[in-house]
């Protein structure tokens, strides 16, 4: 048992501080004024991190991979956090590179690895459907091999960034004999195809991050098939597992912690400030404890990952406890700012080019809009329910 | 003991049903908050000719003399159909506020009221002040027959609709003081008052109000100068108990939705209502709400009480409902999964109205303080 840093480890940190500090683009450093990204902003700091080759930490080395181990990825990822960069797109790296890292053939990891990496390729997860949600297996749009091509015909749903998207990996029904979870193959599918239409769904916040996907009768050569024909539940289940990394939101978390603390520090109760009423207090520290309980879960996991020992259910423990305190923080913050949580911030793509008024402190503007949003946390990604399903299942043995 | 509700009284709930019903379903809500306006004047009107806008007034003043459970259910019906016109703004607050005026105002204000002709906003909030009724840094100064009023207020709910305000303001004392807080009507058009306006999260909408040496007769001071620190407390409670009565409703349409969807939901192959884990959870849903309607009437039969019954009624009403309006909230988007966070479903539009009424006139901690100070 040893948590210490080491002499490496501390100049590691002071390696990607610099880097981190000099290349993280300038114009969207200002977190309270980042409501406005456009697909270049959200690809500016991809862009610097290619360049450098830190584009993909969690590959294997071959592959485009870092090489770094456990402790320095951890330090990465807290770095960033701290730095308060931009969350990368996690479709291509995080999902998808894993899975034809593991189950693509030479020309897949060729291409699609490729895109990837210097981001040329912006993909989507098309997973979801109306009728298959926590249920992911029941789906049903259905690929039909003729020649040397798959006619696909469905319908998908809660499609994230569909809308910017070059691509979509896709699950689709190839059998319908059996079990449903037989009959499932993973396909890539070019969102340029005839046939596909991307239409929007406004969520409760005002925000247009997901849609609806509907494919009619879209060629999908055989060529884009990865692994064999109706083994994609296999590797759905593995792209899930491998989604461990990062999934707890750890060190964001704890940036959003400070930057809570600092909205306190700002704000007034009977004349002094909110982050010293012992009431609102109490409630940050409480979140802290649960927090760093989740981040020595986390690198309980990770450890044991990086020993070669699978981990289990974890990741759905990571899931869990990561998005209820994503989501306690966000009900903190607009509990801290009162009053002026109340005013509706419109939303970036409605705003373009109008002359809008913001109102309330920089800090208070979509706050309330991103705890509305932050609901989802605990919806998708298999709904937190779903996820304590798993462990009674698989650790427990119930 | 009697928790049953008058003739009358089931009348009245059916008239507003069925007004709700006729003009308030989703697409005709979304067609109102969208529109420029963001409310329906037609509605309003409706509301005077229904004999609503004079519910809490005297006869004397030409009202209907309802009291506090008249409000309740009009309050309670409005919350079930998301109704943004501004009932409680003009009416509850500032409607409880003249009912108590001097002969003069009321005479001179209150058929305004009545008739539909006039809308007003009550604007208390400062940024600094939190929930602190009394931390007023807005003053107004009297010279001769006018006073002179300067500072801000902030998320000033309705302000953009309203001809007329009701304005907190420190006359004298400290920050925080008790003593010299007294209440002024400002009409709003009056030289001085600037206003920005906006949309709120919950589909209203309000303004930042600041006042630059504004000119106020002293016929416009409702009750004595620096003496309003109790009058303010107990029509903010009667608003607490109309605003709490609202959440009631919201709630009462977020949990019949939930279990209607749970029973027509399916999923691994049979409606997930048939999941205990679900079924538990809208059983602790429907418990909250229960409590919520058990605060909702106690409070408002408890309005007419003295110091400590009604601060601790008011309190403890406005905690309960808190936490109800989030458990319910947050539980009806988790249930309806991804559906739930929709703006195309009506479940995130409550859910939001709830959320902003867990933190008006006091989250949970302000009252769970105000009610152990009483005690």
């Amino acid at each position: 048992m040893d948590i210490e840093f080491t002499k490496e480890d501390e100049n590691f940190r002071l390696e990607v501080r610099d880097f981190i500090d000099k290349n993280f683009p300038q114009n969207i450093k200002d977190i309270d004024k980042r409501t406005d990204l456009t697909r270049d902003d959200m690809f500016s700091w991809h862009k610097a991190l290619y360049k450098k080759g830190w584009i993909a930490p969690h590959w294997p080395k071959e592959y485009g991979g870092t090489g770094w181990n456990i402790t320095q990825r951890y330090i990465w990822d807290q770095e960033c956090a701290n730095a308060g960069t931009t969350p990368l797109i996690p479709f291509g790296l995080t999902m998808l590179g894993p899975v034809i890292i593991g189950f693509g053939n030479d020309n897949q990891k060729d291409w699609v690895l490729k895109g990837i990496l210097s981001g040329e390729d912006w993909w989507c997860q098309g997973y979801s459907e109306p009728g298959a949600g926590s249920d992911l297996a029941s789906l049903r749009t259905k690929a039909e091999k003729i020649g040397d091509h798959y006619v696909v015909n469905g319908h998908k749903i809660w499609t994230t960034l569909a809308q910017f998207a070059d691509w979509m990996f896709c699950l689709v029904r190839t059998n319908s004999d059996g079990k449903p979870q037989e009959g499932i193959s993973f396909l890539l599918i070019d969102m340029k195809s005839e046939g596909i239409e991307v239409k929007p769904i406004i969520t409760m916040d005002g925000g247009h991050e997901v849609n609806e996907v509907f494919l009619e009768d879209v060629k999908v050569p055989v060529e884009n098939l990865v692994g064999e024909e109706n083994m994609g539940w296999t590797i759905a289940k593995y792209l899930l597992g491998n989604e461990r990394t990062g999934i707890a939101g750890v060190a964001r978390s704890k940036k959003a912690i400070e930057r809570l603390k600092e909205i306190a520090g700002s704000e007034y109760i009977d004349g002094k400030n909110l982050i010293n009423d012992s009431d609102f207090v109490r409630k940050i520290s409480e979140l802290e404890v649960d927090l760093t309980a989740l981040e020595y879960t986390e690198l309980r996991t990770l450890a044991k990952e990086s020993k070669g020992e699978g981990a289990g259910a974890e990741s759905s423990i990571l899931k869990i406890k990561g998005t209820e305190i994503q989501q306690r923080i966000t009900e903190l913050t607009v509990e801290a700012i009162g009053h002026y949580s109340n005013p509706y911030l419109v939303p970036a793509f409605e705003r373009q080019g109008s002359n809008y008024l913001t109102i309330g402190p920089d800090y208070s503007h979509g706050a309330a809009q991103n705890y509305f949003s932050t609901r989802k946390t605990s919806i998708y990604g298999g709904s937190n329910e779903i996820q304590k399903n798993i462990i009674a299942k698989m650790v427990l043995g119930l | 003991m009697d928790f049953s509700f008058s003739e009358e009284q089931t009348l009245l709930r059916n008239t507003i049903q069925s007004f709700v019903q006729d003009n308030y379903d989703f697409d005709k809500r979304r067609e109102i908050i969208q529109s420029e306006e963001g409310i329906k004047k037609e509605n309003w009107q409706q509301f005077a000719e229904l004999g609503l806008l004079g519910a809490p007034f005297s006869e004397e003043d030409g009202g209907m003399g309802f009291g506090s459970v008249e409000t309740m259910i009009v309050a309670e019906e409005f919350g079930k159909g998301l109704v943004v016109e501004p009932y409680i703004q003009t009416i509850v607050t500032c409607g409880g506020f003249l009912r108590r005026s001097n002969p003069a105002q009321r005479e001179k204000y209150i058929p305004g009221i009545i008739s539909g002709e006039d809308i007003w906003a009550f604007a208390y909030a400062e940024p600094q002040g939190r929930y602190n009724l009394n931390d007023l840094t807005t003053t107004a100064i009297l010279d001769g027959d006018e006073y002179t009023v300067n500072g801000y207020k902030c998320v000033v709910s309705a302000a953009p609709w309203a001809n007329k305000l009701i304005v907190s303001v420190r006359t004298s004392g400290d920050q925080r003081d008790k003593e010299g807080i007294s209440l002024l009507i400002i009409e709003k058009n009056s030289d001085g008052v600037s206003l920005r306006d906006y949309p709120t999260v919950d589909g209203s909408r309000a303004s930042e109000i600041t006042f630059e040496n504004v000119k106020v007769s002293k016929d416009n001071l409702i009750g004595e100068e620096g003496k309003s620190a109790d009058l303010l407390e107990l029509v903010v409670d009667e608003t607490i108990a109309a605003i709490c009565s609202e959440a009631v409703g919201a709630m009462a349409i977020l949990n019949d939705a939930t279990v209607e969807y749970c029973k027509t939901r399916k999923q691994f192959g049979q409606p997930i209502g048939k999941f205990q884990v679900l079924q538990h959870r809208m059983v602790d849903m429907f418990m909250q709400y229960e409590q919520s309607v058990s605060m909702t009437y106690m409070v408002n039969l408890k309005l007419e009480e003295d110091y400590p019954e009604r601060r601790k009624a008011a309190s403890g009403a406005k905690v309960q409902i808190a936490k109800a309006a989030k458990f319910i909230g947050q539980s009806a988007v988790q249930l309806h999964g991804g559906m739930g966070m929709t703006d195309e479903l009506n479940v995130g539009h409550y859910f939001k109205r709830l959320s902003m009424i867990e933190n008006v006139f006091g989250n949970i901690d302000h009252h769970l303080k105000q009610y152990s100070l009483a005690d």
